[in-house]
């Protein structure tokens, strides 16, 4: 593998972020091989390619973004920089990672200062990066204000050992089945939910069908004699 | 994960002891009479999960005291695909034969508002040609009043009017041919695609889309003159199912429903995409928050929709000729379609250019179509104006082939939430009027 770590070319830090390490946020995943890891003809198995996220935005962000993240800290005072981990902006998407412990106050911030408005949470977007250690399991929450005519996101990372993420229903209350369809389809549990139940699949299903170790279940097709493996046993391009 | 979930879809009353009766339909006396020997003071009615007026698989927890509802449920799932998974084992061109086939109904605006997202992500979204623009408009259009038209159309069949539903699907098989001669296909077209439209539009299809506009808007009229004036139409609609604007915003109501109660919320107008701002169309909302109003906000949709697509088609005749899909051939499809002997297929001329005069163009037309496009790593949300509602879409991707996670905000799934507080203190039959006026798919609801 010594070799291999040569071949890389890319300079990024193996093994997912450096502690202090602001410019890289999210692992999103670590690539082997130039094809997929199943049956790579090239010979080029040792690569190794870490591939991140676009890392944290320094000031000034840039359109609306610095006003909103400077009322946000106004309304947060000493809890800021604790609160707002990070702040991304990114294709013109401003994305502020939060710390769980204070996402209801952010949220609750958002929703009634009257310079942020953001009346209607999207719902929760679950993302599963097993790579990024520590940090695998991501609640994304598109806010629109309506008022203002503007869009953030609200990101929030957690372990899989302890995926625990404070329910904002009682703030949003449209956010009701959009954390149990996290909840059923990743496993983070929304502490405070009214009733997290599994809504998409069955009550008494085992496991969390969109994390990524979790098989698509496919099952390999026969025509004319030859065997067409299902898609996730494909080799693959990446 | 020692977390017990509690039971969503379990028994709704945990008592072994409780009576149960099954009824498929016919007469109910002999049930009712039976209860009421029983002396049961609390009912619970299961509806579903096949019950016809539920817009496909959806089941209805209801308890009712005689004839009113006391508290309602809705159970889904039964229609769940798993289509967001898959999406992440197929290229991002293929992820639109999946998306489409989520709000079947509804099938070019999740393809439009993926491909927004995706392009968004390239950085490509300002390359995207004109023309493919007003295909797009044209075509998010044609979806929107197909959608109306189901909606108001099984609305009407829910209460008992088989007119009603029939006239609406004879307008929208009209809205289908223009589809099905642009696109090849009725439904679950995968005609948009990253970068552009899948093809351009044939020779004469200008003059399809004018002679289909006053076929719909006729029918239309027929529709409002069946319903709108009704009595027994007023009598089933008019103050029925109410959610005001406090509720709406509670519960994040959008499309529809939330223009029902008062607020002009059209993303075509407050975040306009694919050149919306440059067109001429109005917003019809109400301050009425019922039934009846929903039903008037989408027919009178409906004839603003035909307005866009009247300007599409004077579009279409001024940029005949221009191109459909990006420059970036990295990006673009390789190929276009044509109509053969033997149907559709490959166009011939590129084919011969493969085939017989470049290995170079082979070789890239291999590649493109099996590997697919690299997608730079990062996350977007797109959003439009579906005919439902918001519909969004939160894609990331690692950099890839392939998205890493997609997720579609269906405006269906997050609008049935209101069923409880449309239902509750209501009568029964007006459970099946709520449902219709929410105008869910449970495709789109469960993906």
């Amino acid at each position: 593998m010594s070799d291999s770590q040569d071949l890389t070319g890319t300079g990024a830090p193996q093994g997912g972020p450096q502690p202090g390490d602001r410019d890289q946020i999210t692992l999103i995943n670590v690539r082997q091989g130039s094809f997929g890891a199943l049956g790579d003809t090239s010979g080029f198995d040792g690569l190794t390619k870490p591939v991140q996220m676009p890392g944290a935005s320094e000031r000034p962000y840039g359109e609306w973004f610095d006003g909103v993240v400077d009322v946000l800290e106004e309304l947060l005072g000493d809890k800021a920089a604790e609160a707002i981990q990070h702040v991304v902006v990114d294709r013109g998407e401003l994305t502020l990672h939060i710390a769980r412990e204070h996402l209801l106050e952010v949220a609750q911030h958002l929703r009634d200062d009257q310079d942020l408005r953001f009346e209607m949470c999207l719902g929760v977007s679950g993302v599963h990066y097993p790579a990024d250690a520590g940090r695998e399991l991501h609640a994304v929450y598109p806010m629109q204000s309506i008022t203002h005519n503007r869009r953030l996101r609200l990101e929030v990372a957690v372990s899989e050992e302890d995926p625990h993420v404070p329910s904002i229903v009682s703030v949003y209350p449209m956010n009701n089945w959009h954390e149990r369809e996290t909840w059923d389809f990743f496993g983070i549990v929304f502490d405070g939910h009214p009733s997290l139940a599994r809504i998409e699949m069955p009550d008494d299903w085992v496991g969390h069908p969109q994390r990524k170790d979790y098989p698509l279940g496919g099952i390999p097709v026969e025509y004319k004699g030859a065997e067409i493996p299902s898609p996730d046993n494909r080799r693959q391009y990446r | 994960m020692t977390q017990t979930a509690p039971h969503a879809t379990g028994a709704f009353v945990e008592d072994p002891d409780a009576p149960e009766y099954s009824a498929y339909g016919g007469d109910w006396s002999e049930i009712a009479d039976e209860a009421e020997r029983l002396g049961q003071q609390r009912i619970v009615v299961n509806m579903g999960p096949q019950h016809p007026s539920t817009h496909g698989v959806l089941r209805v927890m209801l308890e009712i005291e005689g004839e009113t509802v006391t508290e309602t449920r809705a159970g889904i799932g039964y229609l769940h695909t798993g289509i967001e998974k898959n999406m992440e084992y197929r290229t991002w061109t293929q992820g639109v034969t999946f998306c489409t086939r989520m709000d079947y109904v509804a099938s070019m605006s999740q393809e439009l508002v993926y491909c927004l997202g995706v392009e968004k992500l390239l950085g490509i979204t300002d390359d995207v040609p004109e023309r493919a623009n007003v295909l797009r408009v044209l075509m998010a259009e044609l979806t929107r009043i197909g959608s109306h038209l189901v909606a108001v159309g099984t609305g009407g069949n829910e209460m008992g009017a088989t007119t009603v539903m029939t006239t609406a699907f004879v307008a929208r098989e009209d809205t289908f041919r223009v589809i099905e001669m642009i696109s090849g296909l009725r439904t679950n077209n995968a005609y948009i695609r990253p970068g552009g439209v899948a093809q351009d539009a044939p020779e004469g299809a200008v003059q399809a889309i004018r002679d289909m506009i006053p076929k719909v808007r006729q029918k239309l009229d027929e529709l409002a003159d069946l319903q709108l004036e009704n009595p027994i139409f007023k009598g089933r609609l008019k103050g029925v199912a109410n959610l005001d604007l406090a509720g709406c915003m509670a519960l994040g109501i959008t499309g529809p429903i939330l223009r029902s109660a008062g607020l002009p919320y059209d993303l075509r107008k407050s975040d306009p995409y694919c050149g919306y701002e440059t067109y001429d169309f109005q917003v019809p909302t109400s301050t009425d928050g019922d039934a009846y109003s929903r039903v008037v906000l989408r027919m009178e949709e409906c004839y603003e929709s035909l307005k866009i697509v009247e300007q599409c088609a004077d579009r279409l005749e001024a940029s005949e000729g221009e191109p459909v899909m990006v420059a970036d051939k990295k990006v673009a499809w390789p190929a276009q379609l044509s109509v053969g002997s033997d149907g559709q297929g490959n166009s011939l001329d590129h084919i011969r250019h493969i085939m017989g005069e470049s290995m170079e163009a082979l070789i890239h037309h291999f590649k493109l179509v099996t590997e697919g496009f690299k997608v730079p790593a990062g996350q977007v949300y797109s959003a439009i104006e579906g005919p439902k509602g918001l519909l969004g879409v939160h894609l990331v991707s690692d950099g890839g082939t392939k998205p890493w996670r997609a997720h579609f905000r269906d405006p269906g799934f997050n609008n049935l939430q209101a069923l409880g507080i449309l239902t509750e203190g209501g009568q029964v039959a007006d459970v099946v009027v709520a449902i219709a006026t929410i105008d869910m798919v449970l495709g789109g609801v469960d993906r």
